[in-house]
């Protein structure tokens, strides 16, 4: 291709953040007479409305094909000089923000000889990139105000209210037979004592009054498809079996008992049953428990509904699942009184009068924190687990009064504002001792007591016996996996929960276009960060939904079909499945590629290059960095 | 997310080597290995493919894996044409991790000075 050979070079001073260690004439006058560029200069600010007019200008008058400019950090300033150049009539991908403050003054101030020398080689990069840079053109892809939310827990409920509210359609989906999830099972909650099921309630009552929320319950994901603008979810929705309005006296005549996950097995449900605080208040029949005995007047000739709902936006919200511990964790499944904090949790909802489990008074309980969480298998903190422990510990005490209480814990991390739970505890008499992960306490049997044994480091590791009734562990969250995962082709981090684009840039997307994450499946969260960031998914969503359209940067994958044979190669290698081969050539799909460019790497003809950074552009590049 | 780490080097004028060219890419998956190759012929002593490891924001975990086949490659190009394995680097490089480029960089300079 032709050589673009009017480019302008701008080297900023910063202030003299830039200048007061590389020298921006010597850069300029390196520059300046090579051959595709027609003008170099240095300037103070840059970015300042002057720097940014100088560009204008010389666009303007002298016709420039393309720019340099070498200041900070592209990730600070790129869309001000791509912006500046539209303005001024340049196509905006034509300009080349390099960084040669943070990459070079800030780190060789110590050596301003060298560091001016790397700014060269930077900026001689740049021009070399830009002599070959195509005129590219943003992707504009058409929105309905349509957006499909998977999950219907806290997370997944707060999005699809936000989302009705600024007047968008929204199928949420939900797996289970009721809205509601995993905080349904919380007690009182931190911070504001409100109760899981009231905390539901009033999401559910909001969901239900909202026209534009369609909602499905137990409903299986069959499909999922498409891009942003255009996803195609298939839903399988598992009858209920029931009939008309089943009154709680006809529930009552099922004969059959089984345990009711919802308490972890601590009480029992019918075969038919049904959970008041939610949606639907229909009830279930769970044929798995069922004996067709026909008492309920059921309607077992329902057959699974499939439906395809559509919607420019998909939001996963799909939640979280408690670490189960492993057989002898602790004297988990080991001990019977050794159980996990969700069903402590349960334990003292359901409880009346006085805490008591397999039939026995517990009078003393010991709380083991970090439970799967911060070792080999997680690497990460659970977050919610210390605050959620200790206000466990708290309810419990002021439910039954009485109770010795101990903490054996690694880290309390009760951070911000829940500090103030700590400082009760410790009010209330509670006792904290202090493991080390090397030298983890033990759990025993002794006659009828269950025995803990710590080295305890807030007494230089005295060897310390807690004789108690019953012992919690306070496990952590795991990701709760959902095939639609992969169907999307979402990434995982190394976590195994959903990747982010960037935690602090784009905090809610993920790198697949168009899908936003909302709530634990990204990352072990309360219910406030929860909710925070479902309404940040929303609105998010919102700038997509309500717009109309969508206004994509260019950088995909671009398939020269002269040069391709149709091997396959990039199809097998393409991660977002963009690619098919058609007649004997590769056929990109735009909306589905995500732009890593991992095609073009294999390509045995070089027949792909990803925009912005065609092959081409990166070898010129090299050469002139290279050449001295 | 290594750029970034570049970015966040300059933020806290942490100091390496300044004998360096930083050649921008969007995800090191892209990165045909010819161009380690080029990069070589065109004058530069070492290479350090710094990327985003698990963290990348288009690949996730799967772009350890692609990375590492490329690099795999490229160790096979530097084979045939002679050139020291050791003088190409890969490394992931989250957003903030400094250490990891200046550690790398030093790893490289010993590689050269050792020759
Ligand atoms: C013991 C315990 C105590 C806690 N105490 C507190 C507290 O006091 N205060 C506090 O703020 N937080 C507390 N938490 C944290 C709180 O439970 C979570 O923050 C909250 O439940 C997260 O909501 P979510 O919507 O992200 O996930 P979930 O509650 O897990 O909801 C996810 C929903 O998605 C559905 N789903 C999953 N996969 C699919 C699929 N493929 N298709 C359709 N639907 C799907 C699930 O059925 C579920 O309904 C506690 C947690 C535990 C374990
Ligand atoms: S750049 Fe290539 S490999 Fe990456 S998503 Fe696009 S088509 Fe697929
Ligand atoms: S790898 Fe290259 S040649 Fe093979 S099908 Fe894909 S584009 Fe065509």
């Amino acid at each position: 291709m032709k050589e673009r050979n009017k480019i302008g070079v701008y080297v900023c001073h910063c202030g003299g953040n830039i200048s007061d260690y590389v020298d921006v004439k010597k850069v300029v006058e390196a520059v300046k007479d090579l051959p595709n560029v027609a003008v170099a200069r240095d300037f103070v600010f840059m970015c300042s409305e002057a720097g940014q007019n100088l560009i204008k200008e010389d666009i303007k008058n002298l016709g420039l094909d393309g720019v340099v400019v070498a200041s900070c950090s592209p990730h600070l300033h790129e869309k001000t000089f791509r912006n500046a150049a539209k303005e001024a009539g340049l196509n905006p991908y034509l300009v080349e923000h390099v960084c040669i403050r943070e990459h070079s003054s800030w780190v060789h101030s110590d050596n301003p000889e060298a560091a001016t020398q790397k700014a060269i080689w930077i900026v001689k990069a740049a021009i070399a990139k830009v002599s070959l840079a195509r005129d590219l053109e943003s992707i504009r892809l058409d929105m309905k105000p349509e957006a499909i939310v998977v999950g219907g827990g806290v997370a997944g409920m707060r999005c699809a209210i936000d989302l009705g509210r600024a007047g968008i359609t929204v199928h949420l989906i939900e797996k289970s037979p009721f809205l509601g999830g995993r905080a349904a099972q919380i007690g009182k909650m931190y911070p504001s004592g409100i109760s899981g099921i009231e905390l539901v309630k009033k999401l559910v009552e909001e969901v239900k009054n909202n026209p534009n929320i369609k909602v499905y319950t137990n409903a299986e994901i069959v499909s999922a498809e498409g891009a942003l603008g255009e996803f195609k979810v298939k839903v399988k929705i598992n009858p209920r079996y029931v009939k008309g309005n089943v009154s709680d006296d006809t529930i009552s005549q099922c004969p059959v008992e089984v345990p009711d996950e919802f308490n972890y097995g601590l009480t029992k449900r019918k075969a038919i049953y049904k959970r008041d605080f939610t949606y639907p208040d229909t009830p279930v029949i769970d044929m798995n428990a069922c004996t067709k005995c026909g008492k309920c007047n059921p309607d077992f000739n329902q057959k699974p509904k499939t439906v395809e709902v559509t919607g420019s936006i998909v939001i996963l919200a799909t939640g979280f699942k408690p670490y189960e511990p492993k057989e002898g964790e602790f004297g988990y499944k080991v001990y019977d009184n050794v159980i996990t904090l969700p069903v402590f949790d349960r334990l003292i909802s359901i409880s009346n009068g006085k805490l008591e489990y397999n039939g026995k008074e517990i009078r003393d309980i010991a709380f083991i924190y970090c439970v799967g969480s911060r070792n080999e298998e997680h690497e990460y903190c659970s977050r919610y687990c210390c605050v959620a422990t200790i206000n466990a510990a708290l309810q419990a005490l002021e439910k039954f009064g009485d109770l010795r209480v101990y903490h054996v814990y690694r880290d309390i991390r009760t951070y911000g504002k829940y500090e103030l739970y700590y400082e009760q505890a410790g009010r209330d008499g509670m006792l904290f001792f202090k493991y080390d992960p090397e030298n983890p306490p033990v759990v025993e049997r002794s006659g009828n007591k269950l025995i803990v044994k710590v080295k305890d480091l807030l007494t230089y590791g005295e060897e310390i016996e807690i004789p108690v009734d019953m012992v919690v562990l306070s496990v952590g969250m795991e990701p709760e996996m959902s095939d639609v995962f992969t169907m999307l082709r979402v990434p995982f981090s190394r976590d195994g929960f959903l990747q982010e684009v960037h935690p602090k840039l784009r905090p809610v997307e993920t790198a697949i276009g168009g899908v936003l994450v909302a709530g634990t499946c990204q990352g072990p969260k309360d219910t406030v960060e929860a909710t925070a960031s479902a309404s940040a998914a929303a609105a998010k969503a919102d700038t997509y939904l309500v717009k109309g359209y969508a206004e994509l940067e260019p950088f995909i994958a671009e398939i020269n079909p002269e040069k391709c044979d149709g091997c396959g190669e990039c199809v097998e290698e393409c991660p977002a499945g963009a690619i098919s081969i058609e007649n004997g050539k590769a056929v990109l799909k735009e909306a589905l590629c995500k732009g890593c460019g991992a095609c073009g790497a294999v390509c045995p003809t070089e027949a792909i290059n990803l925009r912005g950074y065609y092959y081409d552009q990166l070898r010129k590049s090299i050469e002139a960095a290279g050449g001295d | 997310m290594a750029y970034r780490a570049l970015d966040q080097a300059g933020l806290l004028h942490v100091h390496y080597t300044p004998n360096t060219v930083i050649i921008r890419i969007p995800c090191a998956s892209m990165l045909r290995p010819d161009l380690i190759l080029h990069a070589f012929q065109s004058g530069f002593d070492a290479v350090f493919v710094a990327s985003s490891g698990p963290d990348c924001p288009f690949l996730g975990e799967e772009c350890v894996r692609k990375t590492a086949k490329r690099i795999e490659k490229a160790y096979e190009l530097l084979d045939e044409h002679g050139i020291d394995k050791n003088r190409l680097l890969l490394t992931g490089v989250c957003s903030t991790c400094v250490e990891a480029i200046v550690g790398g960089l030093e790893r490289l300079e010993e590689t050269l000075s050792g020759e």
